[in-house]
């Protein structure tokens, strides 16, 4: 199970953050918002709509009107440039005339800086890059909400900052809504209007950035400050040392 | 002991058999959905005619290459064959027959299982572990339309393409060694294969092959990719089988088509 009761309320044109340590799910949850999974009980609403209850048509539609979604790895398609990878939602969703079109993506591409590596390739392009291609290409149809798969991790501080101040500038220009799973501490607190924070498939705690950080409970002080030893324990389970140094090879395979 | 250790055993076949019969099941479901998805194929041309020059135009010059060296090697057999007989002027009919039954479809295939469908398997599990197809999912563009189905159509409709290419290519071969190097009059060997192949038995029979052969090596191919582990060892692996599988089918299908076909 990795989601056990799990309850969550996120709010339209605000920046909600979701925080927890690798492998607690963060990516699985978004995945079920987007309705790629499908979970065994429960049920996700998006706008209104039983995420798992639609059709596959109905589910394809919801995505291309509220949903859009910015990978770790930015997910451009390897064989069409910067310039066909932001129009791919364009031409593929719109009847627009291409001259349109062409305007709509130097905008987008304005919007993330990008406007001049627009002939690039994606192989050409740095990790940072990538994923700002990726948001362009996520706005192109200006989804209602955006849900960005740790879009901090990997990246040097300045392609950081980047990335923070775009989230940040959509929401409060477009009032677009964004979701950010990610356990950069504090680059997400400090665009993050409502903060939660999950663990073992639980919400440990949720609330404003200013309330977690008074938080009370040792895991997340933990977790906020990134301590190596505390309620998380620095090592694995294991027997204690001494019984594994003599106990010979055989023990290791035990 | 011994005991737990046949139960293990036996446990893991079971497993194991199981697995097998659910991806024999998934296989076919997206089998199905891959031809639900094919009338946007049509509407899509552009898709299609990109896939058509990966799969087929690209496939091409091995398939020429083996042609004509089959033809020749053919022709040469035949000869040594029937010169023993005083029959060597029947050595058309033999290199057309082997050809259009069972070497063109057979041969191609083997090939394109070789050359298209282990680079269908790699590119597609390549856009599944760099969360492509996710992303495109994300994008309400689902990848069994934009992705899947074209290079299926393209590989179904390449292949028996592919064949009667190398049907063409190895005739003229053995038509080459036949008359230039064993000095078999050149009249002789075309109105042999005129009056002895029959368009229906043996030509068209060669081409329902490939069509098969086309469809279930591309089958294999687009599904291996799809289902493939996003890891480097799940994406080599995944090419593997589509070769070895791909290969495995077109002997089999051969045999049952062959027996089906010509009524022995």
């Amino acid at each position: 199970m990795i989601f056990d009761n799990i309850d969550m309320d996120i709010e339209r044109s605000k920046v909600t953050a979701i925080m927890g340590p690798s492998g607690s799910g963060k990516t699985t949850l978004l995945k079920l918002i987007g309705g790629q999974l499908k979970p065994d009980s429960g049920s996700v609403f998006v706008d209104g709509e039983n995420v798992h209850q639609l059709s596959q048509s109905a589910l394809y539609d919801l995505r291309r009107r509220t949903m859009g979604m910015l990978f770790q790895s930015g997910a451009l398609l390897t064989d069409l440039s910067v310039y066909d990878n932001v129009a791919f939602p364009l031409r593929e969703h719109t009847t627009l005339p291409e001259a349109a079109i062409h305007h709509l993506i130097l905008l987008k591409l304005e919007a993330v800086g990008l406007r001049g590596a627009r002939h690039l390739m994606p192989a050409e392009l740095s990790g940072g890059m990538a994923r700002r291609v990726a948001l362009a290409r996520a706005i192109a149809l200006d989804p209602q909400m955006i849900m960005f798969d740790e879009p901090f991790t990997g990246q040097d501080p300045i392609s950081m900052g980047v990335l923070v101040k775009l989230i940040h500038d959509m929401n409060q220009a477009l009032g677009m809504t964004a979701v950010v799973v990610s356990h950069d501490v504090n680059e997400t607190a400090s665009i993050s209007d409502y903060i939660y924070v999950i663990s073992d498939g639980k919400v440990v705690q949720s609330g404003s950035p200013e309330e977690l950080k008074h938080s009370d409970s040792a895991w997340v002080k933990q977790f906020l400050d990134g301590d190596a030893d505390g309620p998380v324990p620095f090592h694995y389970a294991a027997k204690p040392l001494i019984d594994d140094l003599m106990g010979g090879i055989k023990s290791v395979r035990s | 002991m011994i005991a737990d250790k046949v139960l293990n055993k036996l446990q893991q076949i079971g497993y194991k058999t199981l697995s097998r019969f659910n991806r024999v099941g998934r296989a076919s479901l997206f089998l199905w959905q891959v031809l639900l998805s094919l009338p946007y194929v049509i509407q899509r041309p552009r898709l299609l005619v990109r896939q058509l020059y990966y799969v087929g135009v690209q496939t091409l010059l091995i398939i020429l290459v083996a042609g004509l060296f089959v033809g020749m090697v053919l022709a040469l057999q035949a000869y040594i064959v029937l010169v023993d007989f005083g029959a060597e002027e029947s050595i058309s009919l033999m290199v057309s027959l082997s050809i259009l039954r069972e070497l063109g479809p057979v041969f191609t295939g083997l090939l394109f299982a070789g050359r298209a469908g282990s680079a269908l398997t790699a590119e597609i599990g390549l856009m599944k572990s760099t969360e492509q197809l996710s992303g495109m999912e994300m994008m309400a563009v689902n990848p069994m339309k934009y992705i899947i189905a074209p290079r299926f159509m393209a590989g179904v409709i390449a292949v028996p393409l592919l064949t009667s290419i190398f049907m063409a290519i190895a005739i003229l071969g053995g038509y080459f060694v036949a008359t230039e190097m064993l000095g078999i009059y050149e009249g002789v060997f075309w109105s042999q294969m005129q009056n002895n192949v029959d368009f229906y038995d043996d030509v068209i029979n060669g081409m329902i092959k490939s069509l098969v052969f086309g469809f279930v090596v591309v089958w294999i191919a687009v599904f291996e990719g799809h289902d493939c582990m996003p890891t480097s060892e799940g994406l080599g692996q995944a090419t593997t089988r589509t070769v070895v599988h791909g290969s495995l089918a077109v002997l089999g299908l051969d045999f049952i088509l062959t027996a089906l076909m010509f009524n022995v």
